[in-house]
């Protein structure tokens, strides 16, 4: 991934947040990410982001859960190894309700949280850019985009018009990287735009 | 104000006290920056020489046999699986907190469900040590896993409770642990954002795995909590439910009993929510978490107690009803020699049972009592000896004298070496959950935000004048216009 330069705008109120969102995907600026503490409901649909389908992908790990249950104890217990139980049906589905269940459920648990972390880009030892330490704690952090065509200055007193505080310009680099966050970064040149 | 309408009046803030986003982060991470009191220490030194014995015993245990148990022709199962159902019970209630009342749209679950779900896995944890150590040769322990191997290939029997005891566990385990780990992400990401020392930054940096908090993931992270809760309510109910099948697929009186899954589910949620309580009102005290942690919680807790409680009362009852009215002669003497006779060797422990678990939450029908932090901490201790005693009944009583009469041992009382394991477990708990307590958030900071401005005192207060406002307005404006 690249470095690029953000425009970062600060918000200390859900209430604020919300308006200021649609004013600045109204005026035409590209909205990178807003970074929050918590979950804030209808953000993502003011944002314009599209549904997650993160439940589909564990629909589909469930039922391969409950298929490699079904064959692999039917191969176990039908053609690799029958046992006669009394003279029962070697096919004893409903005895295998449990287990199938159990691997219903532990597919599409796990696959479902892999999933999420591979599309978050999230595990041990992986490090991010961050726009503002507090929004973890108490402020909305509100990071946009600057293309070529962007002023700066203009960006900066819109966002102050609309509620921001704390407004910044930051070079960041928007992917992720391998390190810890008890080494400080190299740090990049903040004051010059690098599209020049 | 259109986003609090819908927040009802009547409802008790959940939220005590003047706060804000930040005063909740400084409040939950603070025991984390501080350094342990002495009171932690001592608590911490207790639980880690108890878990040394244990493992002590446990080593006398591997190496001379299960003989070092007071197990005998009949009973099989003497103290290890009583312990395993009791602890596997405890960790119900974090599950049944974190999942059915996340479904359920339970504000109030946010002040305890980070605790009663790491209860959840330092319990199951505990409770997956019985069976293992119980197999005597552990070291044949991976036997249980259906994997392609050079003995045949030979197969675990599907078919049998026990192998669904092995994959119910180990799943319900993995999901929890998935689970509260994943709620966990975005306050280890807080904790880091805060820190200033290095190795606190190095820690909390790797185990936040890189959290920001942007928009999408908090939405892909909903979403997985979402499907994570409604994967686990079926599957705790399933899990104590496979535990009862352990006996309700046998032929043993006492045992061979088809109102068994629910009665278990329904005893498991109980003892897990008294657990809860020792736990958190504690934890509420020695952390200062007064204001997340309120009376509101203790006394809903104690209602779900009551209620489980109840459940379980009229389970024992329906139980006795059927082995009258079954005429099944194994199935009476079971029911009224072993169990209900006060003067038959083991009587006792069912009537400790029925005053524990049936008789003594009653106390809860009143308001005054479940708001009473003393003596539920009382009750929490006392229904838990209960509950380990209905186990204790369960599968002691109904085997020490079953169907041969010269198969009877009179009387079953556990070796030190046994007593010491169960003790030792209480080690792996509390090590566990002191650790727990210092170094991650015991209170889930994302989630309280999340319903601070809709369910916190301050925010309440607030909304209560500008309701009577806008009412008062209303009527002013309605009068003038006629």
């Amino acid at each position: 991934m690249a470095i690029k330069r953000f425009v970062v705008g600060n918000f200390e109120e859900e209430a604020v947040l919300f308006p200021a969102v649609k004013k600045v995907r109204m005026a035409g600026y590209k909205i990178h990410d807003v970074y929050t503490p918590m979950p804030i409901h209808g953000l993502d649909h003011a944002m314009g982001l599209r549904d997650t389908s993160i439940h589909t992908a564990g629909f589909i790990y469930g039922i391969t859960g409950t298929a490699t249950a079904l064959s692999g104890i039917s191969y176990a217990l039908i053609y690799d190894w029958p046992l006669n139980f009394g003279g029962k049906p070697h096919f004893a589905l409903p005895a295998w309700i449990p287990v199938t269940f159990e691997l219903t459920v532990l597919f599409s648990a796990v696959g479902m949280v892999l999933t999420f972390c591979y599309l978050c880009q999230m595990a041990p030892f992986v490090r991010k850019h961050h726009f503002n330490l507090r929004s973890t704690d108490d402020q909305f952090t509100m990071v946009i985009e600057c293309t070529a065509k962007t002023n700066e200055t203009e960006l900066k007193a819109f966002l102050k018009s609309i509620g921001a505080v704390d407004i910044n310009t930051q070079n960041a680099e928007t992917g992720w990287w391998l390190g810890t966050y008890s080494k400080n970064i190299a740090s990049v040149d903040n004051t010059k735009p690098i599209l020049a | 104000m259109s986003a609090f309408k819908y927040e009802s009046q009547v409802r008790p803030p959940i939220v005590a006290g003047d706060k804000n986003y930040h005063q909740i982060t400084e409040d939950i991470v603070r025991p984390i920056e501080n350094r342990p009191s002495k009171l932690w220490w001592t608590g911490f030194l207790i639980a880690v020489l108890l878990l040394c014995f244990g493992i002590f015993s446990v080593t006398r245990e591997v190496i001379y046999g299960t003989g070092q148990w007071n197990l005998n022709k009949t009973v099989g199962w003497g103290w290890d699986i009583t312990n395993f159902v009791w602890w596997v019970g405890i960790g119900h209630a974090g599950t049944l907190i974190s999942a059915i009342l996340l479904l359920f749209r339970q504000g109030w679950r946010t002040g305890v469900n980070r605790a009663a779900e790491a209860m959840t896995i330092f319990a199951v944890m505990c409770a997956g040590q019985f069976p293992i150590w119980h197999m005597g040769r552990v070291w044949m322990a991976f036997f249980v896993f259906p994997y392609p191997n050079t003995r045949g290939s030979l197969w675990p029997n599907f078919n049998s409770p026990l192998m669904w005891d092995v994959f119910a566990i180990s799943t319900y385990f993995t999901v929890s642990l998935l689970f509260w780990y994943c709620g966990l992400l975005p306050d280890l990401a807080t904790v880091r954002d805060r820190a200033r020392l290095k190795w606190r930054k190095f820690f909390y940096g790797m185990a936040s795995f890189g959290w920001s908090g942007s928009t999408k993931h908090w939405q892909r992270h909903e979403a997985l909590s979402l499907v994570l809760a409604g994967l686990s309510t079926p599957l705790v109910l399933s899990v104590h439910t496979i535990v009862s099948f352990d006996f309700a697929t046998s032929v043993v009186p006492g045992w061979h009993t088809t109102i068994f899954p629910p009665y278990f589910v329904a005893g498991a949620v109980f003892s897990g929510f008294a657990m809860v309580q020792s736990l958190l009102i504690v934890s509420r005290k020695v952390l200062h978490l007064e204001d997340y942690i309120t009376l509101e919680h203790i006394d809903v807790m104690n209602k779900i107690i009551l209620l489980t409680g109840s459940i379980v009362g009229v389970a024992y009852l329906t139980e006795l009803f059927i082995a009258w009215y079954g005429q099944n002669p194994y199935e009476h003497f079971a029911f009224f020699q072993n169990r209900a006779n006060v003067l038959s060797p083991l009587g006792w422990s069912y009537y400790i049972m029925m005053g524990c678990n049936v008789v003594s939450p009653q106390l809860f029908w009143f308001r005054k009592f479940r708001r009473n932090l003393v003596l539920t901490f009382f009750m929490s201790v006392v229904i838990n000896i209960g509950m380990w005693f209905e186990r204790f009944v369960i599968i002691v009583t109904s085997v020490y004298r079953e169907y041969l009469p010269s198969g009877w041992s009179t009387y079953y009382t556990p070796t030190i070496w046994e007593i010491g394991f169960y003790l030792g477990t209480f080690g792996l708990f509390f090590t566990c959950y002191f650790l727990f307590s210092k170094f991650f958030p015991v209170i889930a900071l994302a989630e309280i935000k999340h319903i601070l401005k809709k369910s916190g005192n301050n925010y309440k207060e607030k909304m209560d004048k500008e309701e009577k406002e806008s009412v008062e307005t209303f009527a002013h404006e309605f009068e003038h216009a006629h």
